[in-house]
């Protein structure tokens, strides 16, 4: 379980390098930017500051103190060259605007007599050049970026202090060139930004690449080993982080596979002892159960107690030999040499010979619809039928049933009787070896691997036996076995 | 052949506790046993004694009971009833293919024993005068002779029996357990590689070609039937 959706690892990697970049980017051709533009405004500034300056000095002496528009004309005419344009204002008099000027030919004729206002030169310079003070504002006027200074042409008295004359000259000069420049810098900085970018996306994708790969594998390499591929390795490649894990990885691998192996021979090993103690008990019962059946016949004639010594190694080695032949069979599953030798069989009549044969038929209700066939190996499912019904005839109350139902796939066979069922404790046990559901029932029922047995019987068709307990009472047992079983050797015919 | 419901048994097993056992058990029924510990002693008996039935273990020191199998059979057609001490699948079907009639598996109750020698001894076939003609074989129920173009084929009496009871009812299908039941007499769900190693074995001696059959036919997924010839 996620604790919330997240985005995967290549999309993260990608996200990062690329806000990285941008934010450099941003940043590094953004105070650039700023800084060019700065340099390049005020380098334009001073110069046409300084221009203008030295243009207004060779006015003087100014020839009257109170010029009318044709003297204002010849100073504004004075303070312009041929990127500017100039207007000189003494109170309510300036010189006359020219008829295209798009930049300062804003104040119309009747207006312009009044309040003189040039459009571009705010009210705010014109008070600070009123004042006596130079000033210069940008404004954009149009689309197109103006630069407008103003200068207050000052009268120097005797004593050296300075008066305003009363007489400002304001010059216009178009900062298109400029702008330009600074546009052709922003363009730049946004083309080196956009190629940052796209290297960045692409180091990232060939980053993420470095790092998906290995990661992936990683991930598969750890889902084959999770899958018992105990063999599984993966390349370790240079000397990096994900070196490391992949190294990691391999010696917890090797160890996995080395405890893995040591715990199957030891399990072999176990088994193996099963099957040899088995295979060894099974001559000298073979001489015992031989001749079992005649200690039990002449008992009737033997005094006592030889007698009843006499039946009980009689039953006994019978019961031994139970056990030892499901001992062996068991261990015949567990080192994979049982095998089926399947057959096209009629359930029915499968289910009514494994009644019939062992004198159960009157006392077992069966609910078996006939024609309904299957391949299988009619030898093992009547063990497991036969145990199956064995026990509920036993441990449960009756009646008895067994009923069969099927689907093309599989055939299901239940067995259920009609007692107090199996305790839930119990349930999840009633298949281990030699599990006794209670210690009152240990003996005489068999070896305890009867139920083992049966559920091998039904893996080895592919099926399988579970357990439950009906709601009204007692247990069922369903066999469930595909339609075909798997063939061991391509078919008997 | 079984005289007097007393028939000779030559029981071949080589460890003492399981061979003085089942001598035990088998005499008190009311067979005639003859017990020797190996191979090669029992190949001397069969001989001498002439049994009716021979009860082998396939677990011999000396010459393996596979051998002594296939050298009972190539002296005549002895029943074999094997004894294996291992429930080992291989070792049933190598002892079917070497000529046993049937097998038992150790430790193995007298009472189930006998009812495997009783079936491989009964006698079998109905008396009808007619010899049945199916191609070129002829079937005489009475005198229980078997003859391909006029040759007669020896067969063992598994073989026999099972030839016989396909042969009683030609073209209809015997399903294996079927065939468990009437010709080896087994109760419960028996091995069905009885039948299979039997068929191969019948087959070898009446067909032309075993590969594909004209008597014995395979029905798949059914079992067998005789014929249609």
């Amino acid at each position: 379980m996620r604790p919330r959706p997240s985005l995967g690892l290549r999309a993260r990697l990608l996200f990062a390098f690329a806000l990285l970049c941008v934010v450099t980017a941003a940043a590094v051709a953004g105070g650039i930017y700023v800084q060019a533009r700065n340099a390049i405004l005020q380098r334009t500034q001073d110069a046409a500051v300084q221009a203008m300056t030295s243009r207004l000095q060779a006015l003087y002496p100014l020839r009257s103190a109170t010029p009318g528009p044709d003297e204002l004309g010849e100073i504004a005419e004075a303070a312009t060259d041929r990127n500017s344009f100039a207007v000189a204002v003494y109170r309510e008099t300036h010189s006359p605007l020219p008829p295209s000027s798009p930049p300062l030919g804003h104040g119309g004729a009747g207006e312009g007599a009044r309040t003189l206002d040039f459009g571009v030169a705010s009210p705010e310079l014109r008070q600070t050049v009123a004042g006596g003070r130079t000033a210069w504002q940008r404004v954009v006027r149009q689309g197109t970026p103006i630069l407008v200074i103003g200068m207050p042409l000052l009268i120097i008295e005797q004593d050296r202090t300075t008066r305003a004359s009363g007489i400002e000259v304001y010059t216009a000069r178009s900062l298109l060139s400029e702008q330009r420049s600074i546009d052709e810098l922003a363009a730049y900085a946004w083309l080196i930004g956009g190629a940052a970018l796209a290297f960045a996306v692409a180091l990232a994708s060939l980053a993420a690449r470095g790092v998906l790969g290995p990661v992936r594998e990683l991930g598969r390499a750890a889902r084959l080993l999770g899958e018992g591929e105990m063999r599984t390795r993966i390349a370790v490649r240079g000397s990096d982080e994900l070196a490391d894990v992949a190294r990691t990885f391999n010696n917890t691998a090797a160890e996995l596979e080395r405890l893995v192996r040591q715990l199957r021979e030891m399990e072999a090993d176990a088994r193996r002892f099963v099957a040899d103690v088995s295979h060894e008990l099974r001559t000298p019962l073979a001489a015992l159960t031989a001749v079992a059946d005649v200690l039990e016949e002449e008992a009737a004639r033997l005094p006592a107690p030889a007698d009843r010594a006499a039946r009980l190694v009689g039953r006994e080695t019978l019961n031994l030999t139970a056990l030892v032949n499901d001992l062996i069979e068991i261990s015949r599953f567990d080192s994979g040499v049982a095998a089926l030798a399947p057959n096209e069989v009629d359930v029915a009549e499968l289910v009514s010979a494994t009644l019939r044969l062992r004198g159960w038929s009157e006392r077992v209700h069966t609910e078996v619809p006939s024609g309904v066939t299957a391949r299988l190996d009619p030898r093992r499912v009547d063990v497991v039928l036969a145990n199956l019904v064995g026990n509920a005839l036993r441990h449960g109350e009756p009646p008895v049933s067994v009923r069969l139902r099927d689907d093309p796939h599989r055939i299901v066979l239940e067995v259920r009787d009609h007692g107090a069922g199996l305790e839930e404790a119990v349930l999840p046990h009633v298949f281990d070896r030699f599990y006794k559901a209670s210690a009152a029932r240990a003996r005489s029922e068999g070896s305890g691997l009867g139920l083992a047995i049966a559920r091998e019987n039904a893996r080895l068709h592919r099926g399988d036996l579970t357990v439950a307990n009906a709601p009204d009472g007692g247990a069922v047992f369903t066999l469930r076995l595909p339609r075909r079983a798997p063939d061991p050797d391509g078919g008997s015919e | 052949m079984k005289l007097g419901g007393v028939s000779r048994v030559l029981l071949i097993e080589d460890d003492p506790a399981v061979r003085e056992g089942l001598e035990l058990a088998l005499t008190r029924h009311g067979h005639r046993v003859r017990a020797v510990e190996s191979g090669e002693q029992g190949l001397e008996r069969l001989r001498a004694d002439l049994p009716d039935v021979v009860v082998l273990d396939l677990m011999l020191p000396g010459m393996d009971g596979f051998e002594v199998c296939r050298r009972i059979r190539a002296a005549g057609q002895t029943p074999i009833i094997m004894l294996t001490a291992r429930g080992d699948d291989m070792d049933v079907v190598a002892g079917l293919e070497a000529g046993a009639d049937d097998y038992v598996v150790k430790p193995v109750q007298p009472r189930v024993l006998e009812a495997r020698i009783g079936a491989v001894l009964r006698r079998v076939g109905r008396e009808q005068a007619e010899v049945e003609r199916h191609g070129e074989l002829t079937i005489d129920r009475a005198g229980i002779v078997v003859a391909k173009r006029g040759v007669p084929v020896d067969l063992a009496p598994t073989e026999l029996r099972l030839l016989l009871e396909l042969s009683g009812t030609p073209g209809r299908v015997h399903s294996r357990q079927q065939l468990l039941e009437s010709v080896w007499e087994h109760g419960y769900f028996g091995d069905s590689r009885l039948v299979d190693a039997c068929v191969q074995r019948l087959r070898a001696k009446i067909e032309d070609d075993s590969a594909t059959p004209v008597y014995v036919q395979t029905v798949r997924g059914f079992g067998y039937r005789f014929g249609p010839v």
